[in-house]
């Protein structure tokens, strides 16, 4: 669990992307594309449930990108390599299905463009089409531009601001791709609003979509139903039962609301930690 | 930390009224609402001499019968009586590894209290006057914690080149782990969360169980050799065909009771609205009754609503009032419960506890809908009143619906405990293993085999939710099938 490498692949405009690979030999030799691990930053840190990014089977690590976001991303953020993670268990939930499905379109947006790579990359070696969009609010938070250019046939980027590529957002590209030609499956990951779009878009043209859903959990197991999600009109733990799902059953304005559940209880911390670091550095000059 | 003696007794009626069972000492309920301290605090030595003497020593010990692992009541407390408590403690050892926690958690008055001879006959659980069983097996198993008594190991040398991997550290995998350890076998358990102790970690509170119990039993598991290994998922991390590679003879299951039901109602995915697990979990494993000091939030509400009859629900609500206590919120925290009081599965014990505490209980009410507000979160719950039936298949009266007897409660907080299916993260990477139609793994009820040779299972990953207890004994017999397995091998 102790961390090899640690990264900032970007810090601008309120964004903070960190790249963290972990030591975690039986993790890394049986993590598939699409599965995620559950880790702890301390003792007293919360369970975070993050997508297993890149394995390296033969070093024995994996690789997970997180958004600084709230308060406990910040403190995996605040670690260095040479620590140790408290916690680490994985993988868990279903991998994708990696299959010949024939042309499919990969939109990725924010961190989760960090989660649809190893999953182009297999699509790609199992004989895919593999067409990729993926969009970020300006050009410095883009991340694995490379790498995705190289698992995809066909690559498009869109920036909210028009600082890079095409301005305007990802569900654009996806809606002219699927008027023009036949595709097979379209496969989203990326914030709740960009995937709800892209499952409308798709809709339209009867194209079956899978999104993986990023549902507060705590054990990531099925113990606690925490992740409860609704599809079909049925309810299903994202942790047991996904976390992939088909993205035209979701009920989209349910998750939206239920991972908005701590929003007072993630200021309050924040607003603690804000003012301890201030009385710190008060303390300090 | 200061408490009051709840019980008080004189020495004259000690006397005229040796038959009046002995009340244990309890913190009171005012003090206690607002902190997660032990709320029994168990019998003195005198208390428990005084309790033992009541205990008329049946010809025919029937209270036995009522234990399901058949620890002999009668001889640890005539052992009491004659102050011989290392005797009393290596009695009830025979049988139960943990008596600690059983002594705590037991439901006794459903189990060798209701078969007490001073229990009237038919009655749903046990009369008061019944022996406090329950209360003299922790004060034996305390007296063996402060006194550091262990059964000795005894290591086979023929089985000491054997390993068997323990999967679950709950009251099963660490019973198992036990006694397949004490006989020189090399024991790896593997936890899939970051702390040791299954549901006695996550579910059961430290008010009623306190993690120092705890944390003693496991620490004796560990100086018996057993490796624990947490954050391991086995189905997930590792399969069973791969522990079986790296040379284990023997896997026991041990997982536990998994996934929890919901009610299946409108609006019962608003937010706010938990399982009994998952508000247990963070409070009691992730420490969200300290936030912001521990990180992982709970919602605290005005009206905290916790649904069910079990043991799980007084739980939730005894925590829920807890919290509100804890954040200045004023105490109302209610029960509601599909029949009544006396059909409720929970320990007598604790609902009791529960209304000391000043939880509210409205029986006969079964919920049929959740409103909530354009943001998601739950504010009411809507209910039709119930009245009782035939009898169903528990036997149990059934609970029947009045039409048209609709009302509504504010709710802000709701936590389901309605009960667990079973969790088949494992079983559905592994479908050679069989289970039944709930999804529990089905076993040979003499070994505790599955339908996989040298695979067993015990505790609530068969045959649905039971008692610690019952989980020890299932564990025990694995156990021992796995050592006779293993010395017909050699």
């Amino acid at each position: 669990m102790k961390i090899i490498e640690k990264k900032t692949l970007s810090d601008v405009s309120g964004i903070k992307l960190t790249q963290i690979e972990v030591a975690s030999p039986n993790i890394a030799k049986k993590a598939q594309p699409g599965q995620f691990i559950v880790l702890m930053a301390t003792e007293k840190g919360e369970r975070i449930p993050l997508t297993v990014v890149k394995k390296n089977k033969e070093a024995g690590t994996i690789t997970i990108i997180l958004q600084e976001a709230g308060f406990s991303t910040k403190l995996i953020g605040s670690l260095n390599a040479g620590d140790s993670l408290y916690a680490l268990t994985g993988p868990l939930g279903h991998a994708t299905e990696i299959k010949n499905f024939g042309r499919v379109i990969l939109v990725g947006g924010g961190v989760g463009i960090a989660e649809i790579y190893p999953v182009a990359k297999s699509l790609k070696e199992i004989g895919n089409h593999v067409t990729t969009i993926i969009g970020a609010r300006t050009k410095e938070v883009l991340i694995l531009e490379e790498e995705l250019k190289s698992t995809s046939d066909d690559f498009f980027i869109t920036t909210d601001d028009g600082s890079y590529e095409r301005k305007g957002f990802t569900t654009d590209v996806l809606k002219e791709l699927l008027s023009k030609d036949k595709y097979n499956v379209v496969y989203a990951v990326g914030p709740i609003p960009m995937m709800e779009r892209v499952s409308y878009v798709s809709k339209e043209f009867n194209v079956h979509t899978l999104a993986s859903l990023n549902a507060l959990m705590v054990d990531g197991t099925g113990m606690c139903g925490c992740c409860r999600v609704t599809v079909d009109g049925k309810t299903k733990f994202a942790c047991i039962d996904g976390p992939e799902f088909d993205a035209h059953l979701v009920d989209w304005d349910e998750l939206k609301k239920r991972n908005s559940v701590y929003t007072d209880k993630e200021k309050h911390i924040c607003k603690l930690e804000e003012a301890t670091k201030n009385a710190k550095n008060s303390k300090d000059s | 930390m200061f408490f009051l003696r709840v019980s008080s007794r004189n020495f004259a009626a000690k006397i005229i009224m040796r038959k009046e069972p002995v009340q244990v000492s309890e913190l009171k309920a005012d003090i206690r609402n607002k902190t997660f301290d032990e709320v029994v605090l168990g019998y003195t030595e005198e208390e428990a001499l005084e309790e033992a003497s009541r205990c008329i020593q049946c010809k025919n010990p029937v209270c036995i019968s009522g234990c399901p692992v058949g620890i002999d009541i009668k001889t640890f407390i005539k052992q009491i009586t004659e102050k011989d408590y290392k005797g009393a403690y290596f009695t009830i050892r025979e049988k139960s590894n943990f008596p600690s926690i059983c002594g705590r958690v037991c439901p006794a008055e459903y189990q060798c209290r209701k078969t007490c001879v001073l229990t009237k006959k038919g009655e749903p659980f046990a009369s008061e006057r019944a022996i406090q069983i329950h209360f003299l097996e922790r004060f034996i198993g305390d007296y063996g914690k402060k006194h550091h008594l262990d059964v000795p190991s005894e290591p086979d040398k023929n089985l000491s080149s054997f390993k068997v991997a323990v999967v679950g550290s709950g009251p099963a995998g660490l019973c198992c782990a036990g006694e397949l350890a004490r006989k020189g076998i090399k024991v790896t358990v593997f936890e899939s969360l970051h702390k040791t102790g299954g549901v006695l970690r996550y579910g059961i509170p430290p008010f009623r169980l306190p993690w120092e119990i705890m944390d003693f039993e496991i620490e004796n598991v560990k100086k018996l050799g057993v490796e624990i290994i947490p954050n391991f998922v086995v189905g997930k991390t590792k399969t069973i065909n791969e522990l079986f590679e790296e040379g284990y003879s023997a896997i026991f299951l041990g997982l536990g009771a998994g996934v929890p039901s919901f009610l299946k109602v409108p609006g019962i995915n608003y937010c706010n609205i938990y399982s009994a697990n998952e508000f247990l979990t963070r409070v009691n494993l992730m420490g969200a009754y300290k936030f912001p000091e521990f990180h992982t939030p709970v919602n605290v509400g005005k009206h905290m609503i916790v649904i069910g009859g079990g043991n799980t629900a007084m739980d939730a609500a005894r925590v829920a009032l807890r919290l509100q206590k804890l954040n200045g919120i004023e105490p109302n925290t209610t029960v509601i419960y599909r029949r009544t009081e006396v059909e409720m599965p929970a320990r007598r014990l604790e609902i009791h506890h529960a209304k000391e505490e000043g939880i509210k209980f409205e029986f006969l009410i079964q919920p049929v809908s959740f409103p909530g507000d354009e943001k998601g979160y739950v504010k009411k719950i809507r209910s039709l009143r119930c009245e009782l039936g035939e009898p169903d298949s528990s036997g149990r009266r059934r609970p029947v619906p009045i039409e048209g007897s609709e009302f509504e409660m504010d709710c802000d907080v709701a936590v389901v405990a309605v009960g667990l299916g079973a969790n088949e993260v494992l079983t559905r990477v592994t479908p050679e293993i069989k289970t039944d139609r709930w999804g529990d793994i089905t076993v040979d009820t003499d070994t505790m085999e599955t339908s996989v040779k040298n695979v067993y299972a015990g505790g609530d990953i068969v045959g649905g939710e039971g008692t610690v207890i019952e989980a020890m004994g299932m564990a025990k017999k694995a156990a021992y099938a796995i050592l006779e397995n293993l010395s017909n091998k050699k």
